[in-house]
C-alpha cells in the first residue's frame, strides 16, 4: 500500500538511469518509448493514489531511512502523500507525460545519443519535481527543488553547442541560486528555532516561533520561490528558458519547475497565514510580475517569448491569489494554467516544428488552413488563458479575483487590467500566427504540414482538460460545486473568506468577462488583417526591450560584480598576492646576488672580515653586563 | 714592572701583526706577521704566568702558581715551528709554481 508512493520517483529515476547510460546503444524508438512510458507508469501510480487520498483522506507512509542524524535533530528521508501533493503528482506526471510523448516526435531530428540524453534529462527533470512535491519535509523538497535547478540548467542548454543558449542556462541556474539560498537560510531558520523541519512537526509547533520568526522564515521561503517560480526581481530567468527545445519550455512552465514555489507556499500556508506582512509582500510582488510581464508579452514577436511572459504574468496571478490567502484558488490556477500553459507550448512547438524554427510571428501568418489540429487547440487555449467561461482559465482567474477583491479592490482592479492584457496579447499573438495571410518564405509555406499524431494527441487531450478542467472548481455563486475546495481543505487552511454578496461576484465576474472580451475583440481586428511587422517605436520599444530590466540588471549587478572581480584580479592579485610571493622571492635572489660579492677569493678579505667579527664579539661579551641588562629590560 | 706595560706592549705586536696579515701581499711578511701574533700571545702567557707566580708567593702558598702558562708557551713554539716548517714548504712550492710569492695571486677560490 505505502510502497506504492516510492514507485511514483522510480519509475522516472530509472528511466533517467536506463536512457543516460544506455544512450548511445538504443534505437531512438526505445528511448522515446522508455522515456515516456516511465512518466506514464508514474502517472498511473498517481492515479491510484489519488483515488486513495480522495476516498480516505493523507496516506501514512513509512520514512525510507534517516538522512541526517545529530544528537539536537533528525531529518528523515520521508515521503508525504495527502490532498495537495496527490493533485501536484497528478498534474506532473499526467502533463509531463503528454509533453514527453510530444517530445518522441518533436525532437526526431536528433541523434540517437543527444535524444537519449535529452529523454534523461526529461525524466530527471519529473523525477526531481516528484521528489519536490512528495517531500515529507523541507530538506528533501530542498532536494528536489535543486534538481529541478539543475535539469533545468542542463535541458535549457540542450543545445550546448550554441553559446546564447548557454548563457541562457547559466543564467536560470544562477537566478534560481540566488533564491535557493534565502530557501536555505529558511531552512536553517527552523531548524535553529524548532529543531525539526517536517511538515506536520513545523505545523504544529507555529505558536512557538515568536512573530519575527515567522516573517522571517516565510520571506526567505518566498525569495526561493521568486527565483524558482519567477517573480521580481528574479523573473528574467524565464523568459530566456526558451533557449531550451520547446516541450521542456513547455515542461518547465506548465508541469514543473516554476509550479514548485506555488506548492512550496501552499504548502506552507499554516506559516504564511500568520504573517500577515508577508502576506502583502507576496500579493504586491505578484501583481506587479502580473503586470510588468504582461505589458511586455504584449511587444514581444518571438512566440516563444510572449508565452515566456504570459507565464510570468500567470504565476503572478497565483502568487495574488496566495498572498491573498486563496491558496485553494492559487492551487487551482496552477492546475488550469499547466493544461492549457502545456498546451501554448506544445502548440507553439508544432508551429515551430511545421516552419522549420521559424519562432518569429512576423513571417507566420494564415496558419489557420495548413495546421488545422494545432490552431483549433491553441485557439482553445488562448481563450481559456483569457479567462472566457466556461473554459478553466475563467474559474480559476477568477477566484483568484474574487479573493482578491474581498481584501483589497485595488487588487482586483490591477489583477483585471493585467487579465484584459493577458487576452490582448494571448489573441494578438494568435490572430498574427494564424490569421491573414502567410508572411513567411516559399519554400516555408512549401513545406507547411500538420505535425503526427504523436504531437496532435498531446495537443488534443490537454485541449479538452482547458476546456472542462475549470469544472472541478464552480464558484458557489455559480450554483456549482467546489469539488477542489472541499478535496483540498484538509491542507489548505481556509481564511475567514469575507463572503462577498452574490451581487457584488456577479457583478465582479460580469466586469471581467466583459473587458477580456473587449480586449480580445481589439486584438483580433486588429491584428488578423494588418499585423504590425516593423519595430516598435516610442514607448513600444521600452515594452520590446523588457521595460531594459536586462540592462539595468547588467549594469547595476553584473558590471559592478565584473568591475570588481577585475580590479580583485588585477590589483589584490597582480599587485598583492603576487606580489608578496614574487617579492619575497626577488628579496631573496637579490640579497644572495648582494652577498655573493663577500665571497672574492682575495684571502686578505676573508681574515679581514674574521678580525672584524672576532673585534665585534669582543666587544659583546666585554659589555655583557650592559646587553643582559638591556635585554632584561626589553623583555 | 707592572702588568699593564707587558699588555699595552703585547697587543701592539698582536695588532702589529694583524694589520701586517691584512695588508701585506708579500707571503713571507704575511708569514712573520703571523709568527709576530703567535709571539705576542707567548709573550703575555710568560707575562701573566710571573704575575701569577709574585702573587702566590706573596700570598705564601702554592710555589708551582703560573706554570700551566709557560707550558702552553712551549706548545706554541713547538706548533709554531711545525707551522713554519709546512707554511715555507707551500711558499717555496708556490714560487716555483708562479714565480712569484704574491697572496692575491692565489684567488682561485674566487668562483
Amino acid at each position: 500500500m505505502n510502497s506504492l508512493v516510492y514507485l511514483i520517483p522510480l519509475f522516472p529515476l530509472a528511466g533517467f538511469l536506463i536512457n543516460g547510460l544506455l544512450r548511445k546503444s538504443l534505437s531512438k524508438w526505445l528511448i522515446g518509448v522508455i522515456g515516456s512510458t516511465t512518466i506514464l507508469a508514474s502517472f498511473i501510480v498517481s492515479l491510484v493514489l489519488f483515488f486513495q487520498v480522495k476516498s480516505s483522506g493523507a496516506l501514512p507512509v513509512d520514512p525510507l531511512f534517516t538522512f541526517i542524524n545529530t544528537d539536537t535533530f533528525k531529518i528523515e528521508f520521508a515521503f508525504q502523500v495527502d490532498q495537495l501533493s496527490s493533485l501536484f503528482l497528478l498534474i506532473i506526471t499526467g502533463v509531463g507525460f503528454l509533453i514527453h510523448l510530444y517530445s518522441s516526435a518533436y525532437m526526431h531530428e536528433e541523434k540517437p545519443e543527444h535524444f537519449g540524453r535529452y529523454f534523461a534529462y526529461l525524466n530527471l527533470f519529473v523525477f526531481s519535481m516528484l521528489l519536490l512535491v512528495l517531500g515529507a519535509n523541507y530538506v528533501i523538497m530542498f532536494i528536489g527543488w535543486e534538481g529541478v535547478g539543475l535539469c533545468s540548467y542542463l535541458l535549457i542548454g540542450y543545445w550546448f553547442k550554441n553559446n546564447d543558449y548557454n548563457y541562457a542556462a547559466k543564467k536560470a541556474f544562477i537566478m534560481n541560486r540566488i533564491g535557493d539560498l534565502g530557501f536555505l537560510l529558511a531552512v536553517f531558520w527552523l531548524l535553529s528555532k524548532l529543531g525539526t523541519v517536517a511538515y506536520g512537526e513545523v505545523f504544529s509547533q507555529v505558536s512557538k516561533l515568536s512573530p519575527t520568526d515567522i516573517t522571517g522564515i516565510t520571506v526567505l521561503l518566498f525569495v526561493g520561490a521568486m527565483g524558482k517560480s519567477a517573480q521580481i526581481p528574479l523573473y528574467t530567468w524565464l523568459p530566456d528558458a526558451m533557449a531550451g527545445p520547446t516541450p521542456v519550455s513547455a515542461l518547465i512552465h506548465a508541469a514543473t519547475m516554476v509550479t514548485a514555489g506555488i506548492y512550496m507556499v501552499a504548502r506552507s500556508n499554516a506559516l504564511y497565514s500568520l504573517s500577515e506582512i508577508t502576506q502583502h509582500l507576496i500579493a504586491i510582488i505578484g501583481i506587479a510580475t502580473a503586470l510588468l510581464s504582461a505589458t511586455i508579452a504584449i511587444k514581444q514577436n518571438d512566440i516563444k517569448k510572449v508565452l515566456a511572459y504570459s507565464t510570468v504574468s500567470q504565476l503572478g496571478y497565483m502568487f495574488l491569489g496566495l498572498g491573498v490567502g486563496a491558496y485553494t484558488g492559487a492551487v487551482f490556477h496552477v492546475m488550469t494554467h499547466a493544461f492549457f500553459k502545456a498546451l501554448l507550448f506544445l502548440g507553439a512547438g508544432s508551429v515551430i516544428h511545421a516552419m522549420h524554427h521559424e519562432q518569429d510571428i512576423r513571417n507566420m501568418g494564415g496558419l489557420k488552413k495548413y495546421l488545422p489540429a494545432t490552431h483549433w487547440t491553441f485557439l482553445l487555449a488562448c481563450i481559456a488563458i483569457s479567462g472566457i467561461p466556461p473554459f478553466s482559465g475563467f474559474f480559476s482567474k477568477d477566484e483568484i479575483l474574487a479573493a482578491a477583491y474581498a481584501k483589497n479592490p485595488v487588487y482586483w482592479v490591477l489583477g483585471v487590467a493585467g487579465a484584459a492584457m493577458t487576452a490582448f496579447y494571448m489573441f494578438r499573438l494568435y490572430a498574427t500566427t494564424f490569421l491573414g495571410t502567410f508572411r513567411g518564405t516559399h519554400d516555408q509555406e512549401h513545406h507547411l504540414h500538420e505535425s503526427p499524431s504523436a504531437m496532435t494527441i498531446p495537443l488534443i487531450i490537454l485541449a479538452v482538460l482547458s476546456v472542462i478542467g475549470g469544472f472541478v472548481g464552480v464558484p458557489e455563486v455559480l450554483g456549482g460545486h467546489h469539488l477542489l475546495h472541499e478535496f483540498l481543505s484538509p491542507v489548505l487552511t481556509t481564511e475567514k473568506e469575507a463572503e462577498l454578496p452574490h451581487s457584488t461576484e456577479y457583478m465582479l465576474m460580469g466586469i471581467s468577462v466583459a473587458i477580456a472580451a473587449i480586449a480580445i475583440l481589439i486584438a483580433v481586428s486588429r491584428y488578423s488583417k494588418k499585423p504590425e511587422l516593423g519595430e516598435p517605436e516610442g514607448f513600444g520599444k521600452v515594452l520590446a526591450n523588457k521595460w531594459y530590466v536586462d540592462e539595468l540588471y547588467d549594469n547595476m549587478i553584473v558590471k559592478p560584480l565584473g568591475a570588481l572581480a577585475s580590479a580583485l584580479k588585477n590589483i589584490v592579485e597582480k599587485s598583492g598576492i603576487d606580489g608578496l610571493v614574487n617579492g619575497v622571492g626577488r628579496f631573496v635572489q637579490y640579497s644572495s646576488r648582494q652577498l655573493r660579492l663577500l665571497q672574492s677569493g682575495q684571502v686578505g678579505g676573508y681574515i679581514l672580515f674574521m678580525v672584524l667579527s672576532i673585534v665585534v664579539l669582543f666587544l659583546l661579551f666585554w659589555n655583557q653586563v650592559v646587553i643582559t641588562n638591556f635585554l632584561q629590560k626589553i623583555f | 714592572m707592572p702588568i699593564q706595560y707587558y699588555i699595552a706592549f703585547a697587543s701592539t705586536l698582536f695588532c702589529i701583526g694583524i694589520v701586517g696579515v691584512l695588508t701585506r701581499r708579500n707571503a713571507i711578511i704575511i708569514f712573520m706577521c703571523i709568527e709576530l701574533m703567535l709571539n705576542a700571545v707567548n709573550l703575555l702567557l710568560v707575562a701573566f704566568s710571573k704575575m701569577h707566580y709574585a702573587s702566590a708567593v706573596a700570598a705564601g702558598n702554592n710555589l708551582n702558581a703560573g706554570i700551566d702558562g709557560q707550558l702552553f708557551v712551549f706548545f706554541i713554539m713547538v706548533v709554531a715551528a711545525a707551522e713554519v716548517s709546512v707554511g715555507l714548504a707551500i711558499i717555496v712550492m708556490m714560487y716555483r709554481n708562479v714565480h712569484s710569492v704574491d697572496v692575491n695571486f692565489l684567488n682561485r677560490l674566487k668562483n
